[in-house]
């Protein structure tokens, strides 16, 4: 590999149930897979508040998968569904701020889906290393940037400007 | 706490604002002459005549209390944000602007470039000349100085030290009394000041705590613009009728006022206690009673909400985890 690869930085949320299960069975089958994601296991991905996804954009990840139980086999009923629904409208805020929504997935993958769990993983990876780096960095560094003036803005330009009529 | 040489010094500033705070203030009514009764006023621009350089000339810390409402967008805006820290004790971001960045944190949204060129040459203004403001002019005099604009919209906590926040778009005025009655308690010894970092003058719960209207389970299948509903039901829960209401994200203290005037909550009172990100907490609020379970049917009700990063983030989007635009932050 050489050094000008972009590695990217995923975080993964999986469910107790299912996810995270399908990625201890990857682990045992010996699949190989990208090693790019940290995965955090909740208890549900009903459990996943938007926050988290905002908190690691933020601080330096590239994406974030999000994983659960298939629609309907959600060990707590129906929070899967909840799941559904905040991604979506999420991923409608983050185009908003000029965030890829491509930068965050969900994927289904029940505890039997080692495989499946592998290759949508490798999969994602693969998708954001073609986006690029997020860049967003760390919440300190954002802030000395944010705060630095504008090179291109034109209030800083010359007086060779057009002048004022009289 | 006591004070040497006559009253405490007082001083409020408004940086990128609108002006609503000061006049908030001012509908305190009679309390103003409380103010004028137990302050020293000496810096005040909306109020009275005073000079950056007489702020400059005070003694570090000689300023008891300086109420700073306006986010900090230009160098000038920064400057007095650094400056009134430095004299003064107490610093309050005052107000939704200096608390969050509140409607002018919107322009996050844009790179200033953008906006610039949005405000001197579009269909609205006649620029034939695309003439444009420059941070320095020379004229016979010598050379002229405007402020110059910063990348993005910034609260008064991300440029400064800040010792109370107090929400709200504007405060309200019997909260900015009641803020203004502790004060002078606390100049006379009778009372204490809270923990660093407070919210004051607002509530800790949220506005669906205080609003009026009757909730019950809400499913919905269909979000609309309160325009577009006729009539709308005067009882019943606004998120209940499909109209996105901000209430559940949003800090108690206003007494939901908008909900019971008829209109819904926009979240001028900022996040409610313990909310990190308020956006992402809207989303959640949303999404849990959206009554859909398929992607194609979550997405159509979705459609209802035209512009769901405005909604989300009407007053917080520079206070929030991700602040700006990436086009807007990253230009350099």
């Amino acid at each position: 590999m050489t050094d000008n690869t972009f590695e990217p930085t995923i975080i993964g949320f999986t469910c107790n149930w299912c996810s995270y299960r399908a990625s201890d069975l990857a682990g045992t089958a010996r699949m190989k897979y990208a090693p790019n994601v940290r995965l955090i296991r909740l208890m549900c991905s009903g459990r996943l508040d938007p926050t988290f996804v905002l908190r690691a954009l933020s601080e330096g990840a590239d994406g974030v998968m999000i994983t659960g139980c298939h629609p309907g086999e959600c060990h707590y009923i129906e929070q899967n569904y909840k799941a559904l629904r905040r991604f979506l409208l999420l991923r409608r805020v983050l185009q908003g701020l000029g965030i890829e929504p491509e930068r965050v997935k969900l994927v289904w993958a029940s505890a039997a889906e080692g495989a499946r769990f592998a290759s949508e993983t490798t999969a994602f990876v693969e998708e954001i290393r073609k986006l690029g780096p997020l860049c967003w960095g760390k919440s300190s560094e954002q802030l000395s940037v944010i705060s630095e003036q504008p090179d291109d803005l034109l209030l800083i330009t010359d007086n060779s400007q057009k002048e004022v009529p009289a | 706490m006591t004070v040497n040489g006559g009253k405490p010094k007082f001083a409020m500033y408004w940086a990128a604002s609108c002006g609503g705070c000061e006049i908030a203030v001012l509908n305190t009514h009679e309390k103003i002459l409380d103010v004028d009764a137990n302050f020293d006023v000496v810096f005040w621009p909306v109020a009275m005549d005073a000079k950056y350089k007489d702020v400059e000339a005070m003694e570090d810390g000689s300023i008891l209390l300086t109420l700073f409402n306006g986010g900090i967008r230009n160098d000038e805006n920064e400057h007095l944000a650094k400056l009134l820290r430095q004299k003064s004790k107490i610093l309050v971001a005052f107000g939704s602007c200096a608390c969050e960045g509140c409607i002018p944190g919107l322009a996050n949204l844009s790179p200033v470039g953008d906006i610039v060129h949005t405000a001197y040459n579009t269909i609205t203004t006649d620029n034939p000349n695309e003439i444009y403001p420059r941070a320095t002019y020379d004229v016979p005099e010598g050379e002229l100085h405007i402020p110059t604009l910063a990348k993005v919209l910034r609260p008064l906590e991300q440029v400064v030290d800040v010792d109370y926040f107090m929400p709200g778009c504007p405060p309200e005025s019997h909260q900015i009394a009641a803020v203004i009655d502790l004060v002078i308690k606390v100049v006379k010894g009778e009372a204490e000041l809270p923990p660093k970092g407070t919210v004051i003058g607002a509530g800790d719960s949220t506005v669906c705590d205080e609003c009026p209207r009757a909730r019950n389970v809400k499913s919905i299948k269909e979000f609309k613009r309160i325009q577009d509903i006729a009539p709308v039901d005067p009882d019943l829960c606004l998120l209940e009728q499909g109209i996105p209401c901000n209430g559940p994200a949003t800090r108690s203290g206003c007494d939901a006022r908008c909900p019971g005037a008829g209109a819904q909550c926009i979240g001028c009172y900022g996040p409610a206690e313990g909310v990190m990100d308020y956006g992402a907490r809207l989303i959640t609020a949303f999404s849990s009673v959206i009554d859909a379970t398929t992607p194609e049917e979550i997405d159509r009700i979705l459609d209802g909400i035209p512009d769901p990063t405005g909604q989300v983030y009407r007053f917080n989007l520079a206070g929030s985890l991700l602040k700006a635009n990436r086009d807007a932050w990253k230009v350099k």
